[in-house]
């Protein structure tokens, strides 16, 4: 296991040797990107308001709050990771379209993100679910909003992170998966378990 | 890695407390579950005190905006639309107390939600078997470890609504019949076993607990609700009597 921290732009290079199961750190710019951005951009066409290529992307749907010497000027006030399952029907084709180079979401992603991973060489990585205020606590500066008119949750929310993490590799550039592989392991388990249940419950006399 | 996680964890807590901030960002839809009594005498303001409550606490908290109304897909801002606080009723008869129940319904942690009727010779067994693939896929992207609500009845909505009832209920308590405890305990056991960790990276458990409510089935159906609440599971209840005088049961001395 190897921790490392990535800067963007993320180069293809620097992706290379990263394994799933891997501690990373990010530097630099996050973008929040999730369902709302994700069906603008891909399923209907519009052209993106942030140019994505070689930074990373955060599944997530932030509290922020505008603050009141500033208007326009937000602080970030609680920022944990949202299911990035729900994003795996259009996750290929944004890795496609943007150049992102490393997501950032909760639990794992299916088999078509993993083929978006190897073909347009970027990773995902989760960073641990529910633990916002430690997320948060690694912005420096939310620099702008685009799409507010998503509403807060779905808006892009454009920020630069220090040392943001830790951030496990769940899926790698060759397309290895760690969910994937867990799940395997936990439904291997789970026939067993039922198994031994079942036979406890039959309750008719 | 589970050392990792739950590392990250406990510093979010310590750090949410120290800031006073929600300690995940995804704050739910507000849902509350009333126990009114026939006889409180404020039982005509509770709806507008409940829907006030959220607009206040939306900004005060302050709340993620998380009501976005169907078919105009828009977020209203302020976490109140249509039917929005979701309120439940029960009434008790001649009775002049209200019990409040408030529930953070995150979205994470409502994905993994479903019901589903079966029929009665696929009994017991199916229903099982259909919590536990549900929690080996949905349940592991749902910030475990878990707290599982199952219910079981004989329709669908009933099942559905017993299923998140049954995260009402304080960790630890069991349920009143002796199958249906020993049940709870087979259950969290065996999720327990599969060891899918925090955040489904593995290690020792998989659940905080599992809590099973039930209501009468008919003879040809067997109905199973599931819902599940995330590690940051978020849920409080309040006693009102009938000079208002108050007591928040969840958490030990706190005050309005």
């Amino acid at each position: 296991m190897s921790t490392k921290t990535l800067t963007t732009p993320i180069k293809n290079e620097d992706l290379e040797d990263l394994t799933i199961g891997d501690v990373i750190f990010l530097d630099g710019y996050l973008i929040t990107s999730r369902d709302d951005v994700h069906h603008r951009h891909i399923h209907q066409g519009k052209d993106l308001p942030v140019d994505l290529a070689g930074k990373a992307i955060f599944h997530a749907g932030p509290i922020m709050q505008e603050k009141k010497d500033q208007p326009g000027k937000y602080e970030v006030i609680s920022i944990g990771p949202t299911t990035s399952m729900r994003m795996e029907k259009l996750q290929k084709e944004f890795l496609e379209a943007t150049g992102v180079k490393l997501v950032v979401g909760k639990g794992g992603m299916g088999p078509k993100t993993a083929e978006g991973c190897m073909a347009y060489k970027a990773v995902h990585t989760v960073f641990p679910g529910g633990c916002a205020v430690l997320a948060a606590s690694r912005v420096e500066e939310v620099e702008s909003v685009e799409w507010l008119d998503l509403g807060m949750p779905e808006a892009m929310w454009v920020m630069r992170v220090k040392q943001f993490g830790p951030l496990i590799v769940s899926i790698d550039t060759k397309g290895n998966n760690l969910f994937e592989k867990n799940k395997a392991m936990f439904n291997e388990k789970k026939e067993k378990v039922v198994a031994e249940i079942i036979k406890h419950v039959d309750y008719l006399d | 890695m589970a050392k990792l996680i739950y590392d990250a964890m406990f510093d979010d807590l310590d750090m949410a407390h120290k800031l006073d901030r929600p300690a995940c960002q995804d704050t739910g839809v507000i849902q509350y579950f009333v126990q009114v009594g026939s006889k409180f005498p404020m039982i005509d303001e509770i709806e507008s005190c409940l829907v006030e409550a959220v607009k206040k606490a939306t900004i005060e908290s302050p709340l993620r905006h998380n009501c976005v109304e169907i078919f105009d897909e828009k977020n209203t801002g302020n976490n109140v639309g249509t039917r929005i606080p979701w309120i439940d009723w029960e009434v008790v008869p001649n009775n002049d107390e209200v019990k409040i129940y408030m529930y953070m319904a995150g979205g994470g942690c409502s994905l993994p939600g479903t019901a589903k009727v079966l029929m009665p010779l696929e009994g017991y067994d199916g229903a099982v078997k259909f919590i536990f693939d549900q929690i080996t896929s949905y349940g592991i992207n749902a910030c475990p470890p878990l707290l599982v609500g199952i219910g079981i009845a004989g329709s669908v909505e009933v099942a559905a609504k017993l299923s998140k009832k049954a995260l009402l209920r304080p960790i630890g308590t069991q349920n009143p019949n002796a199958r249906g405890a020993e049940l709870e305990k087979m259950i969290e056991k065996g999720l327990n076993d599969i060891e899918i960790g925090p955040g489904g990276l593995t290690g020792k458990n998989s659940v905080m607990g599992v809590n099973i409510e039930q209501a009468g089935r008919h003879p040809a159906t067997i109905a199973v609700g599931l819902s599940t609440g995330c590690w940051a599971h978020r849920r409080a209840l309040i006693k009102f009597d009938s000079s208002l005088e108050y007591e928040v049961i969840s958490h030990k001395g706190v005050t309005l």
